[in-house]
């Protein structure tokens, strides 16, 4: 029986430091069978282990057209990821997965797309943007919604510039405390909200970061008739083992680890406006 | 229908703890030790608690002696199946750092011990049969569970004497069990009345001595049951699952938490309860390290943590996601709530709560 705890050995075979505090590394399974066999879809995550230290769960960013190639955008914060900042390239580390299940990417084929994203809470949704990069064709509008609370906190640009140059594409950039040769928007990124391009009857909404932002971005959505089936969310929480057995992630009778970590507003919704779940 | 009851006496007790060692068991069952029934092992007869009862309360578990020798004539103690096959802390594998750098990640040998368990309580077979749901049935199979579950035969025996905090008669659960084990036995004055289930237990018992039970000590069993099913606690007669989401913002769970002190010990002695952590413990050269799960409880601070947050920071909240999830969620996700009436969170609460006077209040309140 295969073991569902145990990690495999995966190198480090590129680290790039995204601002201060977030970082990517790519990630290879030494193991040539195990990375042959490797899958994922967008949204999904795999747990990566620090040799003595622990586990954590961590979205894949990478595009899954080459499963081979296995980013993470991390940032450090807690114990594990401190110590995982200083890896380098050619450093081993543990990886298991991929875990949960991830965008509605299939279902939302010829709709508009609106991604919105607070915070430092981009990475899990760049899949998302490189799905549809990829295909871009299969898809309605696009609209690209990012806020940070400084622009300090803004990475990726490069990126921001190259999806702003896709076709029917909108990219709405927003910083809530701004400095000078900041060219975009100064406030809440709700403000933006009005310049969004979508069908309302045939949008699929994808929102990851703060609680707080994807509250308002539903309020905001329903507002305008998106139904809350069309309102994805990616959740957080704690996890220790991401295969349903620990309790710790657990927001009702979900388990964010393998019912989610993405799901409809509507299956969350009451547990979603209350504090502490 | 009703179960193929034979009868052997007590001096039989013996031979049985005889054949289990026989067919390769090591044989668990109850010890006065403490002062609380432990389950450890044993192999002798005199080694069971013996003429010894249980007094329960919020708060409160004393052991006393009663004037008859029978062996299991108490309640429960705190640990249920649960430590036997969830282990309370256990290697889950362990990683080697090897001078190139690269890691080596190896699984702890599976313990294939056959294990047999005595004096189980309907209450703690209802509560295997959730943990056998959650940990083999569901996307995900936790190996280091299987190999103990594949392992283990279930030898129930029947409650005579429920505490004053037991409450099994209302959740359905017992007070006699009626599946999931391989021998349920009921203690009469002078033997036990045997029930064996499976093709293994009926290998064990080929070698006792099993009588036809007389319509006497039938109708002892019956009178048994009928005390043992009088219990003084029960849950509110409502459907708590939906009343409880209608009350996640209510302000009644700081009154009712306020006396918690968020100690854990509820969580620890529940039989159904599963949440666990991890954590890595290294050698001193630091070229091996172990990963370790262990026990955890949704009442630590560190059990909602999430990069700098904790989402469960008030004891209130904490109270609520255990008590919202024992009596609803739980439901979605096991089909049926995660309580099986054994009471052990009331008698092992420090300050004394009481899971029945809890939904209770919350339903006093509703009304009001």
């Amino acid at each position: 029986m295969v073991n569902p705890y145990l990690p495999h050995d995966a190198v480090i075979t590129q680290r790039t430091q995204e601002s201060d505090t977030l970082f990517t590394l790519r990630l290879e399974f030494v193991d040539p069978v195990i990375k042959q066999a490797y899958k994922f879809a967008p949204g999904q995550f795999n747990m990566l282990y620090l040799y003595g230290v622990g586990e954590v769960p961590i979205s894949i960013v990478s595009d899954p057209v080459d499963s081979h190639i296995i980013d993470h955008t991390i940032r450090a914060v807690g114990r594990v990821t401190h110590g995982m900042a200083k890896l380098k390239q050619g450093d081993h580390i543990g990886l298991r997965g991929p875990y949960g299940r991830g965008w509605p990417m299939l279902e939302s084929k010829a709709m508009d797309i609106v991604v919105v994203t607070g915070g430092l809470g981009c990475a899990p949704v760049v899949s998302v943007i490189n799905y549809i990069e990829q295909r871009r064709e299969e898809f309605g509008r696009l609209n690209i919604v990012q806020g940070v609370k400084h622009t300090a906190d803004f990475i990726w640009k490069d990126r921001y510039d190259k999806w702003r140059e896709m076709p029917d594409t909108k990219v709405l950039l927003a910083a809530d405390v701004g400095e000078a040769l900041w060219p975009w928007h100064v406030g809440p990124v709700t403000n933006l909200f009005d310049q969004l391009e979508f069908n309302p009857d045939n949008t699929a909404v994808m929102m990851c970061g703060p609680e707080g932002m994807m509250r308002v971005v539903c309020d905001h959505m329903l507002d305008h008739r998106v139904p809350a089936e069309q309102l994805f969310l990616s959740m957080e929480r704690n996890m220790q083992c991401a295969i349903g057995h620990c309790g710790h992630c657990q927001y009702g009778s979900k388990f964010i680890c393998k019912d989610g970590p993405v799901f409809s507003y509507d299956k969350i919704r009451p547990l979603f406006n209350t504090k502490g779940f | 229908m009703e179960p193929a009851y034979h009868f052997f006496p007590t001096a039989q007790l013996q031979e049985l703890l005889n054949q289990l060692s026989e067919n390769g068991y090591t044989c668990i069952g109850p010890i006065a030790r403490d002062d609380t029934i432990i389950f450890d092992e044993i192999n002798a007869v005199e080694q069971l608690p013996a003429g010894i009862t249980d007094s329960q309360a919020p708060g409160h578990y004393s052991l006393e002696t009663n004037n008859t020798s029978k062996y299991f004539d108490w309640a429960n103690g705190p640990q249920a199946l649960k430590p036997l096959l969830f282990a309370p802390r256990e290697e889950l594998w362990s990683s080697h750092h090897t001078a190139d750098g690269t890691l080596g990640f190896s699984e702890p040998e599976h313990e294939a011990n056959k294990i047999a368990v005595i004096g189980a309580r309907a209450c703690d077979i209802a509560a295997l049969k959730i943990h056998d749901q959650h940990f083999l049935e569901q996307q995900f199979v936790d190996p280091y569970y299987k190999a103990r579950r594949d392992n283990l035969l279930v030898i129930a025996v029947n409650c005579s004497q429920p505490a004053d905090t037991c409450f099994c008669h209302s959740t359905g659960d017992g007070p006699f069990v009626e599946t999931g084990f391989d021998i349920a036995l009921t203690e009469l004055d002078d033997g036990f009345l045997i029930d064996v289930q499976t093709s293994k237990a009926k290998s064990i018992c080929s070698a006792l001595e099993l009588q036809e039970p007389t319509s006497k000590q039938l109708d002892e069993a019956k009178s048994i049951k009928r005390g043992a099913s009088k219990q003084t606690r029960q849950l509110p007669d409502i459907d708590i699952k939906s009343r409880l989401l209608g009350e996640l913002s209510s302000d009644a769970w700081h009154d009712i938490a306020s006396n918690c002190l968020s100690c854990g010990n509820c969580t620890s002695v529940c039989p159904t309860c599963f949440c666990h952590s991890e954590n890595d413990m290294s050698t001193l050269d630091g070229t091996s390290t172990e990963h370790y799960r262990e026990w955890d409880s949704c009442f630590t601070q560190g059990h909602s943590y999430i990069h700098g947050i904790t989402i469960r920071s008030e004891t209130s909240q904490r109270y609520r996601q255990w008590l919202s999830h024992k009596f609803s969620s739980w439901h979605d996700q096991f089909g049926r709530s995660g309580c099986v009436g054994c009471g052990r969170c009331i008698t092992w609460c420090p300050v004394g709560i009481d899971v029945t006077e809890s939904l209770a209040q919350l339903v006093e309140r509703r009304r009001g």
